[in-house]
């Protein structure tokens, strides 16, 4: 299984290697798609720049990375391609890892629940076998390397691919039940663009399983873990934000970061929704629906960690998806990270209703976001409202990709306790409806 | 003087004899009846003086103007000693006006003509004392001055932009559009609250749009603009700088500014500012200076300085019909008859220095007398015309002086500094600013401080700035960076950088556009914004330093070695304003696109509340209208159901 995969690493550093000597590099730079506002190389340039100039990074709208990623490229600026590349290969073993552990446990759990024969008899379709999740931990890592909006997220030197690492190495530990550095690498995360705080619920709900502390609130072993946990993520995120502080010497990246991604002062255009609401926001509006859309964001974790309390790696898929398609700077390497947990859910396949509608469109949104932009910004023939339009498209086709996933696993495990084919009380063939 | 002393203090009796509001009145009369006197009885000297000028001209003017001081120095012995021990609450009212018109035919065949008007008053705003007796001082502005405690302040309207290149260096440079400087005293605590006050009371006072400098185009630069009267605080925390490039300068700005003038419009220069023919020209300028000065060399008695100049550049096509002739009457539609009685000295002075043997134009009619100046770094000849002098007008009683070309050869020095600025790049994502300096001096190199201030809606990336002339890089000894804030303030760039003698220096820096909320637009939003000029301030070698050709006239002694004092001067440049095109969002539509983004938020909040709040169920269809009816009636029948 290892030669395969360092095959992959491969092929997929010498694509990247490849395009960052091509002259292909610098124009993926200035894809809105590809780069934000807060993860663009060249605001990380700009932001040593100004340090050298002995200006606080903060101190304008420019750079809006934190402390840490200053610090980090003041030592590497000269091997940033290099620290991409590694970061999308950590990345990519990370989720490997994770996922070949995760699959044994689901087998595990299987294996008990078919001995003490809790599924009904004609769910046999619905087992999986072992042959066929042999290799999904390598097209987990292959759906993430050879990706191509990962590919142009590394070769723009996006820094949302070292987020996306620091997000990965989270779902290794976790799911390898260290808490401590689950809850590191969480904090880590967090501190980077504040939305994977919502990971947290997920990440104690599989802890725990993993502890086998039963998810009750009125049993003292939960408030323990769950206090146990918190301490352990907001002493880490008590620390960063310190050394952030004793880095620069000033809480201005408090605002210059945070305040930046919650209040969207920069309007210029990307994959998300947020762009062009508020540019074409009424005024004395805007605060009302700047709460409304951040909200949406972190909204919903409470139902989602109560309808899937059993099952926190999907949740976690939920959130990444979620957080990708409703955050406020999103870029395609954000939703290359929850793309390369597809191959998790391929057993779900026979239960998606609309999966090739969506990804339809969603290949041609990505083939229409540079022509539409050509249009708007170079040629001047379309308008704002173009690029606008395929936003929506895109991210409609996002939501119904994630809700037909959601849909698949809750209809797979309804089947699995109640049966494949559902018989009405006259014996004909029912249909199964959500009521 | 005793004539002096007993009409002062008739006006004191006057004064307690009446009450309120008529003393203020009789002060005025009393006083401006006073200066007239002194007026008439001005002349009488000075025609003494210009009979022996006409032998001596440069040397007789220098005489000239030595006597006056040594003349103000006697009555500032006299007065304050026996009156105002008296009566110390009465006021000071020393101030003086001096008018002057140069014209300076360019040697593109237009024109430019510069009006100077300088009140001097010796009072003392600084000190708190409250002043409230104006006379040839604008009352508007000086109660400005009292009350934001203003130590300098520099106004400029500009229409059109000042071609070096064509026309040489202006007297007094200005941006394009409306450019306001303000030293403030370090007395002042809020600065920013004081300043947006300031730029609110000076847009009432000129009519002008000053009330759009906000904090969003307002800089503090470091050194660019020093304080150019007495001065004793260059801390630049005091200092604020703003331009307004897309200003439009029009008669309801000219109207404000000749009120402010003591004769208004009514006499001396000013009768020739009619807005109808300033504003038909390439370009105008009217600007209000005004500083702290010193009187004397202990500077003992502070005095304000208001300056209000007019430039302005007729064209020889538009204007001229073509014809290389100029008269006082072509260019402005009026001749003058008399200088303004409330003048110390009216006169008009032409350029004639590439004319000195009247080879190129003649002027008509002539004067006999000459000056002497080291204008911008050069030494011009300028023939005068004194207005005080009846002489001047000649039999007619009116002056309509007319300059005749004879031919249009000669050439003009070209500028030693000269700057141009564009943009480069298409597509409206991101672009390149190129700042060309060119120092066309053959042997000498200078350094230059240039000033940027581009608004926050185009992100400089100061880590693509490079420098470059004659193709190297050329890295500039100082830098004063301050990175913008999205709607709160903009970038401000400073460098000062070496020009090498007989080079182009180019800055090029990269600008990302922004997309800016549909509220924030101009309402002509595809016309584009305006970026404000950059600022050149150089000390530049002079051309007399440089001029080694032998025809001037000089003493022996004094050509060999260049002088010192002259070797170099100030100068400032402004380059072009720029204007960039920005991204725009569709106008029409902002409740579309608030109810398309709802909606796709409602679509993922709906299907995810779907699945969340549902469960999967065995589907009982529902019996149909029908049977359920045809069932009732089977009920009343007692007969099973269907």
């Amino acid at each position: 299984m290892a030669a395969p995969l360092t095959l992959l690493l491969i092929v997929a550093v010498t694509i990247r290697a490849v395009l960052y000597r091509s002259s292909l590099a610098e124009l993926i730079a200035e894809r809105v798609e590809v780069v934000s506002p807060i993860t663009a190389w060249k605001r990380v340039i700009e932001g040593l720049a100004l340090l050298d100039l002995g200006v606080s990074p903060y101190s304008g709208d420019v750079f809006h990375e934190t402390p840490l990623i200053i610090y980090l490229f003041h030592f590497l600026v000269d091997y940033a391609e290099i620290t991409f590349m590694l970061a999308d290969v950590i990345t990519a073993v990370a989720l490997y890892f994770a996922v070949r552990d995760y699959n044994k446990k689901v087998f595990r759990k299987q294996k008990f629940a078919l001995e003490a024969d809790r599924y009904p008899h004609d769910c046999l379709e619905l087992i999986r076998r072992p042959k066929e999740m042999f290799y999904i931990p390598l097209k987990v890592a292959m759906f993430y390397l050879l990706n191509p909006f990962t590919i142009l997220s590394c070769v723009a030197k996006s820094t949302c691919g070292l987020n996306n690492a620091v997000i990965s190495l989270f779902i290794l530990t976790t799911i390898k039940g260290n808490v401590l550095l689950s809850a590191v690498f969480l904090c880590l995360a967090t501190y980077q663009s504040i939305y994977p705080l919502t990971l947290c619920a997920p990440a104690m709900l599989y802890l725990m399983q993993h502890q086998f502390i039963p998810v009750n609130f009125r049993r003292v072993s939960f408030w323990w873990f769950v206090t146990q946990y918190l301490f352990m993520f907001l002493g880490s995120l008590l620390v960063l934000t310190c050394l952030s502080f004793f880095l620069l010497g000033s809480w201005d990246y408090m605002s210059s970061v945070y305040g930046f991604i919650l209040s969207v002062p920069d309007l210029t255009p990307n994959i998300g929704l947020f762009w062009y609401f508020f540019a074409e926001m009424f005024e004395h509006f805007r605060l009302f629906f700047l709460c409304v859309f951040q909200i949406n964001v972190f909204f919903y974790t409470i139902p989602l960690s109560i309808k899937l309390k059993e099952h926190p790696v999907f949740l976690m898929f939920m959130q990444l998806a979620v957080i990708s398609i409703f955050k406020s700077y999103p870029t395609v390497g954000d939703t290359a990270l929850y793309l390369a947990f597809l191959p998790v859910w391929g057993h779900l396949h026979r239960f998606l209703r609309n999966i090739f509608l969506v990804s339809c469109v969603l290949l041609a949104c990505s083939a229409l976001f540079p022509v539409l932009w050509h249009l708007w910004i170079y040629a001047g023939s379309a308008n704002s409202n173009f690029y606008y339009a395929i936003t929506l498209l895109f991210n409609v086709a996002q939501i119904l990709l994630v809700s037909d996933y959601f849909y698949a696993f809750l209809r797979r495990e309804h089947h699995l306790t109640s049966g494949l084919y559902l018989k009405k009380k006259d014996g004909s063939e029912a249909t199964l409806v959500l009521k | 003087m005793a004539a002096h002393r007993c009409s002062y203090l008739a006006w004191l009796v006057f004064i307690f004899s009446l009450s309120g509001i008529l003393v203020a009145d009789g002060q005025e009369t009393t006083l401006s009846g006073d200066h007239l006197v002194s007026a008439v009885e001005n002349p009488q000297t000075d025609a003494e003086t210009e009979k022996r000028a006409a032998e001596e001209p440069a040397v007789e003017e220098r005489r000239w103007e030595a006597t006056r001081a040594a003349d103000a120095a006697e009555e500032n012995q006299e007065f304050p000693a026996s009156v105002a021990t008296v009566l110390s609450s009465t006021p000071q009212l020393k101030d003086d006006f001096q008018e002057e018109l140069v014209i300076r035919p360019l040697h593109s065949g237009d024109i430019y003509a510069s009006f100077h008007f300088r009140t001097l008053w010796e009072t003392d705003f600084m000190k708190g004392n409250k002043v409230s007796h104006y006379r040839l001082f604008p009352k508007s502005l000086g109660q400005v001055i009292s009350k934001f405690s203003v130590r300098e302040l520099h106004i400029s309207f500009t229409q059109g932009y000042w071609r070096t290149m064509q026309w040489g260096q202006p007297y007094l440079p200005s941006p394009p559009g409306a450019e306001l400087w303000v030293w403030f005293q370090d007395t002042v605590t809020d600065v920013d609250a004081t300043w947006k006050e300031l730029t609110n009371v000076l847009s009432g006072i000129f009519c002008a749009s000053l009330n759009f400098i906000d904090s969003t185009n307002t800089v503090q630069p470091s050194a660019s603009f020093k304080p150019l009267g007495i001065a004793n605080v260059t801390d630049h925390r005091f200092l604020r700088y703003a331009t307004l490039p897309r200003e439009i300068v029009c008669t309801e700005n000219l109207t404000p500014w000749k009120k402010l003038l003591p004769c208004g419009s009514k006499a001396g220069l000013a009768v020739l500012l009619k807005s109808e023919k300033l504003f038909h020209s390439s370009f105008h300028s009217q600007a209000v200076h005004i500083r702290p000065m010193c009187q004397d060399s202990q500077c003992k008695t502070p005095s304000w300085e208001l300056r209000q100049t007019l430039n302005v550049v007729f064209d020889l096509h538009t204007s001229g019909q073509g014809k290389q002739e100029w008269s006082l009457f072509k260019m402005f539609s009026r001749t003058l008859t008399e200088a303004c009685p409330l003048a110390s000295s009216s006169k008009i002075y032409i350029d004639i220095t590439d004319n000195p043997q009247e080879e190129q134009f003649e002027l008509i009619p002539a004067t006999p007398l000459l000056r002497q100046a080291v204008v911008l770094g050069d030494r011009r000849t300028f023939s005068v015309y004194d207005l005080t002098q009846q002489v001047t007008f000649g039999t007619v009683r009116s002056l309509n002086l007319l300059i005749r070309w004879k031919s249009t050869e000669g050439h003009m020095l070209r500028p030693l500094l000269h700057a141009e600025r564009y943009v480069a790049g298409y597509g409206l994502q991101t672009g390149e600013i190129h700042t060309l300096m060119y120092n066309n001096h053959p042997f000498r190199s200078f350094s230059v401080l240039l000033l940027d201030s581009v608004p926050w809606y185009l992100r400089l990336y100061i880590h693509t700035l490079t420098v470059t002339s004659k193709g190297k890089d050329n890295k500039p000894s100082y830098i004063h960076y301050q990175p913008s804030k999205d709607r709160i303030r903009p970038h401000l760039l400073e460098m000062l950088v070496q020009l090498p003698p007989h080079s182009v220096t180019e800055v090029t820096v990269q600008f990302e556009r922004a997309l800016l909320k549909w509220t924030e637009y101009t309402p002509d939003p595809n016309h584009g914004f305006y970026v404000g000029s950059s600022v050149i301030s150089a000390l530049v070698p002079s051309t007399v330093a440089m001029d080694t050709n032998n025809t001037q006239e000089r003493t022996l002694f004094s050509s060999f070695f260049p002088c010192k004092e002259e070797s170099s001067y100030f100068v400032r440049v402004y380059t072009e304003p720029l204007l960039v095109n920005l991204p725009t969002p569709d106008f029409s539509m902002p409740y579309n696109v608030i109810c398309l983004t709802c909606t796709v938020v409602a679509v993922g909040y709906g299907s995810l509340y779907n699945l969340l709040t549902r469960s999967f169920q065995v589907e009982e269809p529902n019996p149909g209208l029908a049977k359920r009816i045809a069932n009732i009636i089977r009920k009343m029948r007692g007969v099973p159901p269907l």
